[in-house]
This record gives C-alpha cells, sequence and structure tokens, in this order.
C-alpha cells in the first residue's frame, strides 16, 4: 500500500503555503519531512490528515480518496500528532492513551479497545505511569504518551509534527527507535517532520526538502548534500561518513 | 528460555494489573454516581419536609397517595419548587461544564454568552414596555408581575437574541473559543445598557418588577413549568452524553479532535445552541441562578478527574444537588421569609469560587 499525494495545493485563507506537491510514500518506511521555518512542513501534514483543506490536488491511499471519507473513517487510517503545546488536559496517561481508540468506539470502549491500550503501553514501556495525570509527566514522558496515543489509532499512516523538538538526546532516541521500530514490524506509513538534520539521517529511510511550499529534493539520504542544504537553508555545511552513515556538520 | 516465560508472565501480570486497575477506577467512579443519586434522594426529601411549617416524613408521603391537611402545600408548593430545583441544577451544571469545554475556558458557565443579560432586557421589555407587571403591595411581598408568561416568553426571546447573535457571529467567521467569550461580555454590557435605559425612562414600580424578576426563585416554578423545562433538558442531555467522546477529543487542541474525527465546529455551534437554551429556558421561568453552572463542574472534576463520560452526568447530578441543598437554605436562612434562591446560589458560590480560584487546577 501507497501513500500517494498528487497535485496538493493548499494554504490558510488567501495565502497558499504548498504549490502543487506530489510524492509518495511507501510502507514499511519513516520519511522525514526537513526544511525551514514557514515551508509548509506542518501544513503538508495537516492536509493529509484531513485538518486542512486542499485547494487543490487528491490524496490517496492504496485505492481510497482519503478526501471522501467521513472524519471517522479517516481517523481509522491516518494518526496525526501536532507539535508539542503548553496546554495539556488533566487527563491520565491511560485515558490519554485509549482516546486514540474514539474512531472505533461506538458507545464504550471494548475488551479489543483496552487490549490495545494495554499493549501500547507495554510497547513504549510507560506501565509504571499508567495512571497519573499526563500534565504531572516530564517533556519526554509527555511526549511517549502522545504518541502512544497515536499508535493506538492503529492506522496505515503515522504523522508527527516535530516529535522529538525540546527533548534531551536520550529521549530523543528512545521516541525515533520506537517509532522507526514500530513503522518497520506494522508496516506503517510514517512521515516525521524534523529539525535535526542529523537524527533525520539516523532514522529516516526518505526525505522530502520543502522550501517555500515546493518540493528542492526527495530520495534516499543521497539527496542530503551541502549544496542542497546551501538551497535551502542558506547555510555553509559539510558532509562526512560515520560507521557507514552520513552526518552533517553545520560549518 | 525459562527467562523468557519469566518474561512473558511478568508482562502478561502488569498487562492484567492495567486493565484491572482501570476498570477498578471505573467502578469507583460508578459508586460516586451512586452516591450523588443517594444524596440527591435524602436533600430532596428534606426539602419537601423542612420550611417554615415542618412537615413529618409519614405525612409528606400519605398526602402523595391520598388527601390530608399537608397535600395542599406538598402537592402545589414544595414538590414542584424541589423538583424545579433538581431539574434547573442539573440544566445548569451540564451546560456549564459543556460550555466549558467546548470554549476551552475554565471561567466559561451557561451564562458566558449574554444569556442572562438578554433574559433581564426581555423580561424588562415585557414588564415595562407592554406593561406585563406592575406592584402592590400582598404581605411581604411588595412585587406582583401580573403576566408571567409574556415576561416568560419575552425573557425566553431576550436570552435567545443574545445567544443566537454570537452564535452567528461564530457561525460567520469562525471565531476563535476565546473570541466568543469576549463577544459574550460584549453582549452582556450592550443588553446590561439596554436594560438599564428602559429603567430610567420607567415608573418606580416597574422598575421593582424588573429588578424582582431577576432574582432567581424556585417559588416561580409550577407543574405546568416543570414538564416544559424537563422536556427541554432531557432530549439535551441525551445529546450531549452521545458527544462524550467528542468532548474527551475536544480537551487536546483541535487539531488532535480533527484527526481523531471529529467535527469541530458542529459540535461547538450545536453545543452552545443547546445549553444556551436549556439554561434560557431555565432563567425565563425561574430567573437568574448564577455559579451552579460554573462550580459543579468544577467540583466535579476534582473529584473524578476529566473524563466526560462521567463529567456530563455528574455536572448535572451534583448542580441539582447544590441547588436543592441551596433551596434547602434559601428557606431556613431567614424563616419564614424564602430569600430567592439566586441570591443563595451566589452568596456561597463566590467563596466557593475564591477557594477555586486559588487552588486552581488545570481543568
Amino acid at each position: 500500500m501507497t501513500l500517494t499525494i498528487n497535485s496538493i495545493s493548499a494554504g490558510y485563507d488567501s495565502s497558499i503555503i504548498l504549490h502543487d506537491i506530489s510524492v509518495e510514500l511507501k510502507q514499511g518506511l519513516v520519511t522525514a519531512l526537513i526544511g525551514p521555518n514557514g515551508s509548509g512542513k506542518s501544513t503538508l501534514l495537516k492536509v493529509i490528515a484531513g485538518i486542512v483543506k486542499p485547494y487543490a490536488g487528491i490524496i490517496r491511499l492504496g485505492d481510497i480518496n482519503v478526501d471522501e471519507l467521513k472524519g471517522t473513517q479517516r481517523a481509522q487510517l491516518i494518526a496525526y500528532l501536532p507539535q508539542a503545546s503548553n496546554s495539556l488536559p488533566s487527563t491520565t496517561v491511560f485515558e490519554s492513551i485509549l482516546l486514540g481508540r474514539k474512531p472505533y468506539i461506538s458507545f464504550e470502549p471494548d475488551s479489543e479497545d483496552l487490549a490495545v491500550v494495554e499493549d501500547t503501553i507495554k510497547i513504549f514501556n510507560i506501565e509504571q505511569y499508567a495512571f497519573k495525570k499526563i500534565n504531572e509527566l516530564s517533556g519526554g514522558e509527555i511526549q511517549k504518551v502522545l504518541i502512544a496515543r497515536a499508535i493506538a489509532q492503529r492506522t496505515k499512516v503515522l504523522l508527527l509534527d516535530e516529535p522529538i523538538n525540546h527533548l534531551d538526546v536520550k529521549n530523543q532516541l528512545e521516541i525515533m527507535n520506537i517509532v522507526k521500530h514500530y513503522t518497520a514490524s506494522s508496516g506503517l506509513i510514517t512521515m516525521v517532520v524534523l529539525h535535526d538534520i542529523n537524527r533525520a539521517l539516523q532514522f529516516a529511510d526518505e526525505f522530502i526538502l520543502l522550501k517555500d511550499g515546493y518540493i528542492i529534493e526527495r530520495g534516499s539520504s543521497e539527496v542530503i548534500t551541502p549544496h542542497v542544504l546551501h538551497e535551502i537553508y542558506g547555510i555553509e555545511a559539510d558532509c562526512i561518513t560515520y560507521k557507514k552513515k552520513r552526518k552533517i556538520i553545520i560549518i | 528460555m525459562e527467562k523468557l516465560n519469566l518474561q512473558n508472565r511478568e508482562s502478561e501480570y502488569i498487562k492484567g494489573h492495567i486493565v484491572h486497575t482501570y476498570i477498578h477506577l471505573v467502578k469507583n467512579k460508578l459508586l460516586f454516581g451512586i452516591l450523588l443519586i443517594i444524596c440527591i434522594v435524602f436533600v430532596f426529601v428534606y426539602s419537601i419536609t423542612s420550611g417554615s411549617l415542618q412537615i413529618p416524613l409519614s405525612n409528606v408521603f400519605s398526602s402523595l397517595v391520598s388527601e390530608n391537611e399537608f397535600s395542599y402545600i406538598v402537592n402545589n408548593i414544595r414538590l414542584p419548587r424541589s423538583v424545579a430545583a433538581v431539574i434547573a441544577g442539573a440544566a445548569l451544571g451540564v451546560a456549564g461544564c459543556v460550555m466549558q469545554n467546548i470554549l476551552k475556558n475554565p471561567l466559561a458557565s451557561p451564562f458566558t454568552l449574554g444569556v442572562s443579560h438578554g433574559a433581564a432586557f426581555g423580561a424588562a421589555v415585557a414588564i415595562i414596555v407592554f406593561n406585563a407587571g406592575t406592584s402592590h403591595s400582598i404581605g411581604n411581598e411588595s412585587v406582583t408581575i401580573f403576566n408571567v408568561y409574556a415576561v416568560i416568553i419575552a425573557a425566553f426571546v431576550g436570552a435567545a437574541c443574545a445567544v443566537i447573535i454570537i452564535l452567528f457571529l461564530s457561525f460567520l467567521k469562525n471565531i476563535s473559543p476565546d473570541a466568543i467569550v469576549l463577544a459574550g461580555v460584549a453582549m452582556g454590557s450592550i443588553f446590561s445598557a439596554a436594560t438599564m435605559f428602559l429603567q430610567y425612562f420607567a415608573a418606580d414600580f416597574q422598575v421593582a418588577a424588573t429588578v424582582f424578576w431577576t432574582f432567581g426563585d424556585l417559588g416561580k416554578a409550577g407543574w405546568v413549568e416543570n414538564v416544559l423545562l424537563a422536556g427541554g433538558f432531557i432530549p439535551v442531555i441525551i445529546y450531549f452524553y452521545s458527544q462524550r467522546w467528542n468532548y474527551n477529543a475536544l480537551l487536546w487542541n483541535d487539531d488532535v479532535a480533527i484527526s481523531l474525527g471529529v467535527n469541530i465546529q458542529s459540535l461547538r455551534l450545536t453545543g452552545m445552541l443547546l445549553s444556551a437554551f436549556i439554561v434560557s429556558l431555565c432563567t425565563a421561568f425561574l430567573g437568574i441562578i448564577g455559579f451552579i453552572g460554573l462550580i459543579a463542574p468544577h467540583i466535579v472534576r476534582m473529584l473524578i478527574g476529566n473524563d466526560y463520560r462521567f463529567l456530563i452526568p455528574y455536572s448535572a447530578l451534583f448542580g441539582a444537588l447544590l441547588l436543592l441543598a441551596s433551596d434547602c437554605i434559601a428557606k431556613l436562612i431567614l424563616e419564614p421569609v424564602i430569600v430567592p434562591v439566586g441570591i443563595v446560589t451566589s452568596l456561597l458560590g463566590a467563596p466557593l469560587f475564591f477557594y477555586l480560584l486559588i487552588a486552581r487546577r488545570t481543568p
């Protein structure tokens, strides 16, 4: 199954943010969305999640035109995690993850919903604070819970907007490891907005580089070159290879 | 291999333990609901027996099945009054609960959209412009409203106007919850000024009648009013309860709610419209009863958490309990004079509200 984004143009009110974006995402791969602030990364995720309606274009998941789906049907296929917010509700970790089952719950959660929540809590190794209030947790713990909620949605597509911002290195690695592992093992189509290019090179399989709402480059890690980084960020950078992985050094 | 089995058994234990804890917490919340219902029954029975004339419990029950010396008081005065307290308290509690959610504002209440000022203006128009009320002396009561239903209809129309203008703005420009709250304040100010304008040119007895009308008073309720209140309230709370998972999603930011399949614009508009409808109904029939809609959801939230599966029914139950208890105090505090319950709820609600502000928790 592939997620096909075909000639999408989108924006807010009269300003166009995304211009004629076409891209195809494959199952089991993590795609990193890279670009400067205001380049349209978050808008692209919101368009796929159905939060921003595109002016033109079509999004297909396999044979399904996702724009024709009702909100709940779309939520069964696409999970979305927005950028970190300061205001969190005073709900427990269990309740927060259970909310990920909302698209499947008609009246009350059944045993399958509870089993999914249990399994997700186990995947993220957060049993010890399953019944703590989410707004009493540390930044890394909160981010784990939020991604756990998106994963509990059991969708085909996972969209994460800056999931490791403001986290320490240990938490960054832990969260990206879970995302990478879960994407591969469950055959998810995962798209992650990342500002840390080296973290993207470490965990992503595919890369899309955006600038001013246009795709500048896309492909494997080979597309991330000092020349491209200069083009989209206007910075001087160098590229080295460390343990067979490309690394970027910002000069 | 043995180590792996041990790990599996340990994880199975943790899994079972998590579900067990969750079910245990849900059962505790259900018990809390049963406790609330028991409290309501006790206070309800007490409210029937208490007042300037104490009626023994056995006589209350006997007056329900056969005619006795207390039948008139029980069936026509106390019972409709206490039933009105339950319905109006529940309506105000649940409306406040939903308004705080959809406006993302812990200080939102059923009156945030300017319902009370709109209703007061409507009543003032009926009393002053259409001469629906005047004053004369009957014992302690100095003011009587002659044409009660004209005032009720005018108050309801006034409250509805305030809400419809805000909802129209919201629908037209898709304004944010914060802007809706501010629009409610502005709308309240406009209606308040309009009421004062009418009062300035009115005769003193008409001004007295408009002020008297604004006192929230359960004594205004009869069986007809209760049937109409219940007829409005029951379908609305059923709708609110059916949306409980959507309200849970709306606790998070709007983008999360949309990505979980919630139509937030429709949820907000319907929630505001129905909250305003039941509160307008209560206000038109009973006058302005403050603070119940604000504090009932807050107290329930502190006790059982932020899950709208429980918060919606329990805010209604707690609102009913608070208004019933306030009415008991209103009847007894200056016996034999019955103080309008709106004064008691505001007087008791304000200190409680200060406490909530000081010990404020994230909603």
